[in-house]
């Protein structure tokens, strides 16, 4: 018992401790957007790791909840409600679950490539309404209130980003364990069958259809919830928050994380929040990078990150994870050195100044020399690092060589 | 009012067939892989500004003809060492694949050409009005723009239907496996026909890079209504295509320069609601106000009520 809630245990006491460590404005902005996407990211792998079902338009119901949200809370400020501001997420649920009842009615009938070319659509026509209907989400401008109103919740006002970010805690919790227990469900169980074999669940009686509509309807539920933290947080939503780029975060997000392991969308929120916001301080060309990733995740690590730490599972029982340290630093270390020396090109190509200031280094871009080491080094590593990979590939199929014990 | 409807009869011919060039690429790879190529405008963008960077050195007519063999070329590559490589891990991870790919192209060309609009020309050559009709212009450039798609329609469909390459590529859609028997290197035909896709929608790129203005945003504004079409006219049908592409180009034309409402709809029922109504939004919204939202509409539409498209193939 106490091994299974190990886990869980160790999950909210690190997100109870995290912004002790880190107490910055910047930090807490940042553990703030990270517990947002990790529901965020968790509800989407609901629909595509677990359902089967890859939407291009999951955005929408983010930001209609978070819309609904921003709405609430202005309707607080104006006394025509009286409720406490900590409900506001689940004003956000509510109506992505209503959204998604609506729409999944009709979406669900397939999977596949006619139900996403519909979540595009459905995303595009959403999006693209946003900006007609000025009224209800405010234009490009957007609508905002105020989260300081309304009752006080022991005598918390949330004016500070910390109050908020223990709130997100409680509820990223709430929905975290929610969204593991309907994986655990017969519902949870069968949309992974209609995942894998849609005809072989129709014959045991279940409609696929109804199966995948209960799915989408959940996950539009806890994206909803998501979109009232965000509203939370931000006190004001635009059209971006609801449009295809949103959308398209959120698929890179579970996909890098890892689609097939519950984990894997967390690893891949946490992940991307630090990529948007660290590594956008060092480089305009983070998006060009994070490009280059998903491509790169896609294919070579088709199950992401949660994936590959997975794959050591067999090697770890086996006890013979050690074995594998030494092949993975032969090749790692070359492979290190040429990533850092190819970004360090790709920096000297973008930048307008002379001096490039890059991991503690000057680098004149007006020398020549400094090109040519930097080519020499990228080429040199990248060498080593294709011949160092057959060792690698020896040492791990010997550790992952079941044991004698096993064969008989 | 006259006057209104031919022009504009006349850009949704011009919008429909630079459409149907990017559809035509695309429904064809579709037909050929089952995946749907969401890189796909992309190659559009990519054509627009190679053809940009060679027509400021070359001229316009050497980007021409270079621009869509480069993007033809980047295309065969990514088929070869990207889409060939993740096809074992399914359809799925196609499709994240070439919406990756969509992403990371306009990161390159970001960096390569910056963030900024690119002033990219139409050649002087061309640059004067074709005839003159109710004081209004239609230049030049607009009649080479459908000479050039026509041109392209007619080729495509006597190569697909009357070559023997073509008769080959059909065979390779419904029967690889048979063609493979017969002695035809079909994976290599697949990288040919995304090479030409790709190529096409290059094309297309280098001759609406001028009209519609290249910028990085270029493939996000056309690319989600090439899918609508290739949606719409039935996935896979090449026929269905060109009858889809048409109809979007002249659909949003229309919208565009109608200037009728809801207001006029109210006013012919008799109704009237004063300007505090919650739904003011709704009941004072026009025609061209939500032109970039019909082909979407139509879209949800269709699947909703017949998913096969216009000429689809019924599902098995």
């Amino acid at each position: 018992m106490l091994k299974k809630l190990a886990p869980w245990i160790g999950f909210l006491a690190t997100m109870i401790i995290l912004p002790q460590l880190f107490s910055s404005i910047l930090a807490i902005s940042i553990l703030n957007q990270m517990a947002i996407a990790i529901v965020f990211a968790l509800a989407y792998n609901m629909l595509l790791g677990q359902g089967g079902m890859l939407s291009f338009g999951h955005a929408v119901y983010f930001g209609l909840g978070g819309f609904m949200a921003v709405h609430a809370l202005v309707m607080i400020e104006f006394e025509t409600v009286y409720f406490s501001v900590v409900l506001i997420p689940l004003i956000g649920g509510l109506f992505g679950l209503l959204a998604a009842i609506f729409i999944g009615s009709f979406s669900t009938r397939k999977a596949g490539t006619v139900f996403a070319m519909i979540s595009l659509g459905i995303g595009e026509l959403i999006a693209a309404s946003s900006l007609i209907f000025a009224d209800f989400f405010g234009g490009e401008a957007g609508v905002s209130g105020d989260r300081t109103f309304g009752p006080l919740f022991f005598g918390v006002d949330f004016a500070q980003d910390v109050e908020v970010y223990y709130l997100a805690t409680f509820w990223v919790f709430v929905a975290t364990v929610f969204m593991y227990l309907f994986t655990q469900t017969p519902a949870g169980r069968m949309a992974n069958a209609v995942r894998d074999n849609p005809e072989r669940a129709e014959f045991i009686g279940y409609s696929a259809r109804k199966v995948r509509f209960i799915s989408f309807c959940a996950s539009g539920l806890f994206a909803g919830v998501a979109g009232g933290l965000f509203a939370m947080n931000y006190e004001f939503l635009t059209e971006e928050n609801l449009n295809a780029a949103t959308s398209g975060r959120v698929l890179l997000m579970a996909y890098i994380g890892g689609l097939g392991y519950f984990i894997g969308p967390i690893i891949g929120a946490v992940i991307l929040t630090l990529m948007n916001s660290l590594l956008s301080n060092y480089t305009e060309l983070w998006m060009l990078y994070l490009g280059v990733m998903f491509v790169l995740t896609v294919m070579f690590l088709p199950r992401g990150f949660a994936g590959f730490i997975m794959m050591h599972q067999m090697a770890w029982h086996h006890g013979k994870l050690k074995n594998l340290a030494v092949p993975y630093l032969i090749t790692g270390l070359p492979a290190l050195i040429c990533l850092l020396s190819a970004v360090a090109l790709i920096e000297m190509t973008h930048t307008q100044d002379e001096m490039l200031q890059y991991l503690g280094m000057s680098l004149n871009t007006a020398s020549a020399f400094t090109w040519i080491m930097a080519v020499a080094i990228t080429a040199g590593t990248a060498y080593g690092t294709r011949r160092s990979l057959g060792q690698l590939r020896i040492a791990w199929e010997n550790a992952n060589e079941p044991l004698t014990g096993d064969r008989e | 009012m006259l006057e209104v409807f031919i022009f504009a009869t006349l850009n949704g011919l011009v919008t429909g067939l630079l459409l149907f060039m990017l559809a035509s690429g695309l429904t064809l790879i579709f037909s050929m892989m089952g995946v749907l190529n969401f890189a796909h405008a992309s190659f559009y963008m990519l054509g627009a500004y190679f053809a940009y960077s060679i027509s400021s050195y070359l001229g316009f007519w050497t980007g021409l003809l270079v621009a869509p063999i480069v993007v033809g070329a980047c295309g065969a590559l990514v088929e070869r060492y990207g889409l060939r490589h993740v096809h074992k891990h399914g359809h799925v991870a196609e499709l994240v694949f070439t919406f990756g790919l969509a992403f990371l192209i306009e990161e390159i060309i970001q960096f390569l050409w910056g963030r900024d609009t690119k002033n990219y020309q139409q050649p002087d050559i061309l640059d004067f009005p074709l005839f003159t009709l109710f004081g209004q212009e239609f230049s030049a450039y607009r009649g080479f723009m459908i000479f050039i798609s026509v041109a392209i329609f007619i080729g495509l469909y006597y190569t697909l239907t009357r070559s023997r390459i073509g008769i080959i590529i059909q065979a390779a859609i419904t029967h690889p496996h048979t063609v493979a028997n017969l002695g035809h290197n079909v994976p290599m035909i697949f990288m040919g026909v995304f090479g030409v896709g790709s190529a096409l929608a290059g094309l297309a790129g280098v001759i609406a890079g001028p009209v519609l203005t290249t910028f990085p945003g270029m493939a996000v504004v056309l690319g989600s209504i090439v899918f609508v079409i290739v949606v719409i006219g039935g996935l896979g049908s090449l026929a269905g295509a060109f009858v889809a592409s048409l109809l979007i180009g002249l659909l949003q034309s229309y919208a565009i320069a109608s200037d009728v409402g809801m207001p006029d709809l109210l006013d012919l029922l008799g109704v009237s609601f004063e300007r505090s109504h919650p739904l003011n939004d709704l009941w004072t919204m026009t025609l061209p106000q939500i032109a970039p939202i019909l082909p979407f509409l139509l879209l949800v539409l269709m699947l909703i009520f017949r998913p096969t498209g216009l000429l689809g193939k019924r599902e098995e």
